[in-house]
């Protein structure tokens, strides 16, 4: 969907990449993450402190090409502190950080030439128009006039703004802003983009629109992400990996089912809908159950119509457990209404993980 | 169009379209625009604010004071000076009067002369265009945004400051220009080059004062979180030396050297409430600004001592020529650019170290 006109874009300024090439062999030698060449963002031990505070504590984190990557935290909990030192406007007081390959504390613009930015509660010239504030950005990364104007057509129409681009952002509302930040961060055609809330004011269906959009950025265009929210469904939705952050600390981050399996209490639950034809079957049901292997617990709905919950451990088990209701069903002549596994959402995940790391934190999860 | 439009992504690091030949194509560049980069980061910064100001409402609202404060002691000056021009004659340097002459508009109503309305008004430029320069960043949520494109942290408060100096100039130039223009039409008098000479000196240091507020603005900016509570500081220090400022320094120098019968002391406590007053950036530029325009202004202090004040009346009245009248304010407009440098100093240091976050 966007990769004609930036192609286009980009050969334009062929000539002077190639120059440059030349000279990028030095930095390759002095990277340490050489061995990964899709590692667009790579901390180690990246560690801030405010006098007595440690906001981030010996962070280890890497974002690849073609990933998007979920910050989870709470308010406070280093998240942007992060994502600042990651551009070089804050200095790290311990650690190394390498994004596209280079330490941004030591080449704060170049980074920042390939990194597109969006800070939590992003703000714009209240008189001037969307379009006027983008060809700002434009100019400050020296893009040429030209190229500036073609991209500032796409990104707004990437973002839906393209009816509104000539009103002034006074006008705007904060979720139009918020589009608004996603395409100021798309101008520069970056290989990195890192936003800080993306998605908080923004309506549902927008919010399906942009995280969209952000798929089909990385996809197309091998972009890695990294976005901090607290909105967690939408960064189930959304993210390829997620690393979860409690007091500067990264307690764990993978795929949602390495996070499960990692954060997960070591039980499977099923549930089960069941319509039975009399009172005796229904009593029968629970030790039913409980005959088959490896299943621990059987909740039995409160009311008639609310469904079974089964636990199993290991949850390995699952599967075979599900078979076993299955036939067990049969056999007994027991009516299924419904049968699947519960996946464990990315709160539950977030809570445990939080509640389990930090303890004295758990009750301001809840 | 090839299958895979931008295999790596990295829109920078890829030599264009022809990543196969290019070996390293996920390798950062270094400086790869850097050639491609015609203007600095602060010349963007500043053209950005040298529009948004020209467009403002101050400047419109700015310009019509500075005309105004002008413009109306110019008029009555212009009547004094042809009813005297008429009589003094053979006195050289009658147009730039037009600028120092305290006009009478009765015989009881004086107004302050072109200058020193300018010189009242004047710092209400410098601190209009920098008052709100880094905090009304901080307000919109916008300073983050302009940190993390790809430009040095100082081109911000640079190109800010540059930008100020230009609308300064300009308003300066255009105001100043008007004055001339009038005065050449109403009197009839065309400018001796000296004269011209003096008028640009002047302008210069009136620029160097205006930017003194200016630097004075943006230090405020930058130290205060609310743009209301910085603009509230800056006029309150004007309006503080404008008015309060002359019952300041006579109360400190009565502490200091006490008033009492004796000539001596009088002296002394003249001379006090002199050095006291030129702590004061209003003071210098006025001294500065009447030495320049009237080139009978011989002295700018007054005589310390009973001694000097006696020869100081038995000097024959006479007229310095430029150079005499720039080297005997000198000190005056070196205080001025300090003072001017000394604030932007601060302002940049503070604001290197600030935090992005607000």
């Amino acid at each position: 969907m966007t990769s004609g006109p930036r192609l286009a874009r980009k050969r334009k300024i062929a000539p002077r990449r190639g120059d440059a090439a030349a000279s990028a062999g030095g930095v390759r030698g002095s990277s340490p993450d050489d061995t990964d060449e899709l590692v667009r963002i790579s901390t180690r031990r990246l560690t801030k402190r405010y006098g007595e505070l440690t906001a981030v504590d010996a962070l280890d984190l890497d974002v690849r090409a073609g990933e998007i990557f979920g910050l989870l935290g709470q308010n406070g909990a280093g998240k942007t502190t992060t994502i600042l030192m990651l551009l070089g406007l804050t200095e790290p007081s311990g650690g190394t950080a390498r994004v596209v390959g280079l330490d941004p504390a030591r080449r704060p613009l170049e980074v920042k030439r390939r990194v597109g930015y969006m800070p939590d509660s992003v703000g714009f010239y209240s008189d001037l128009s969307g379009r006027e504030n983008l060809r700002y950005t434009a100019r400050l990364n020296r893009i040429e006039r030209d190229d500036a104007e073609a991209a500032i057509d796409e990104v707004l129409e990437q973002v839906g703004l393209t009816s509104r681009a000539d009103d002034s952002t006074e006008t705007y509302s904060r979720g139009m802003l918020q589009r608004l930040g996603i395409a100021d961060a798309l101008v520069k055609d970056p290989d990195v983009l890192i936003l800080d809330e993306p998605t908080t004011a923004i309506d549902p269906l927008g919010v399906t629109e942009i995280l969209d959009l952000l798929r089909d950025l990385v996809k197309q265009r091998q972009m890695a992400i990294l976005l901090s929210s607290h909105l967690l469904n939408q960064v189930q939705v959304v993210c390829d990996r997620i690393g979860i952050f409690a007091a500067g600390k990264l307690i764990g981050q993978g795929s949602m089912t390495e996070l499960a399996d990692r954060f997960g209490d070591g039980t499977a639950h099923i549930e089960i809908g069941f319509e039975f034809d009399d009172e005796a079957m229904a009593k029968r049901a629970p030790d039913l159950l409980r005959a088959i292997p490896d299943v621990t617990e059987v909740r039995p709905g409160a009311r008639r119509i609310d469904p079974w919950i089964v636990a199993v451990r290991p949850p390995a088990a699952e599967g075979r457990v599900r078979q076993a209701i299955l036939a067990l069903a049969a056999a007994e002549g027991l009516h299924l209404v419904s049968l699947r596994p519960i996946v464990p959402s990315l709160e539950e995940i977030y809570r445990k993980a939080v509640a389990r790391t930090l303890p004295a934190h758990a009750g301001a999860v809840q | 169009m090839t299958a895979e439009p931008m295999p790596l992504g990295s829109s920078s690091s890829e030599p264009g379209g022809d990543e196969s030949l290019e070996p390293f194509a996920a390798e950062p560049p270094v400086g790869r625009r850097e050639r491609s980069v015609p203007r600095a980061g602060w010349m963007v910064v500043a053209r950005k604010e040298f529009a948004d100001h020209l467009l403002s409402a101050r400047f419109v609202v700015l310009l019509l004071v500075l005309g105004l404060a002008a413009a109306i002691p110019l008029y009555f000056a212009a009547d004094t000076i042809r009813s005297a021009a008429s009589t003094v004659s053979g006195a050289t340097a009658v147009f730039i009067a037009l600028f120092w002459l305290p006009p009478n508009v009765t015989d009881t109503v004086q107004l302050p002369s072109v200058a020193g309305f300018l010189g009242i008004v004047a710092p209400l430029l410098g601190l209009s265009f920098a008052f709100d320069a880094v905090n009304g960043e901080r307000a919109q949520g916008t300073l983050p945004r302009l940190l993390s494109q790809p430009i040095h942290r100082d081109d911000v408060i640079n190109g800010k400051f540059a930008a100020g100096l230009a609308v300064i100039a300009i308003v300066l130039v255009a105001v100043i220009g008007f004055i001339a223009a009038f005065g050449i039409i109403r009197l009839g008098i065309v400018p001796a080059p000296s004269e011209l000479l003096r008028i640009v000196l002047w302008m210069i240091v009136t620029f160097v004062y205006v930017s003194l507020w200016l630097a004075f603005g943006m230090l405020l900016s930058v130290l205060v979180r609310r743009a209301a509570t910085s603009a509230l500081i800056g006029f309150g220090v004007w309006l503080l030396l404008s008015i309060f400022g002359e019952l300041i320094t006579t109360l400190v120098g009565g502490f200091i050297a006490p008033l009492s019968g004796s000539l001596e002391q009088q002296f002394a406590n003249n001379s006090m409430q002199e050095t006291i007053r030129r702590i004061r950036p209003d003071i210098l530029y006025s001294e500065a600004s009447r030495a320049l325009l009237s080139p009978q202004t011989t002295d700018v202090s007054t005589p310390a001592t009973v001694g000097a004040a006696q020869q100081a009346s038995e000097r024959i009245p006479s007229l310095l020529s430029l150079d005499q009248s720039f080297i005997l304010v000198w000190p005056q407009v070196v205080a001025l650019v300090a003072i001017t440098v000394a604030c932007f100093a601060v302002a940049y240091v503070r604001f290197m170290r600030q935090e992005v976050r607000a």
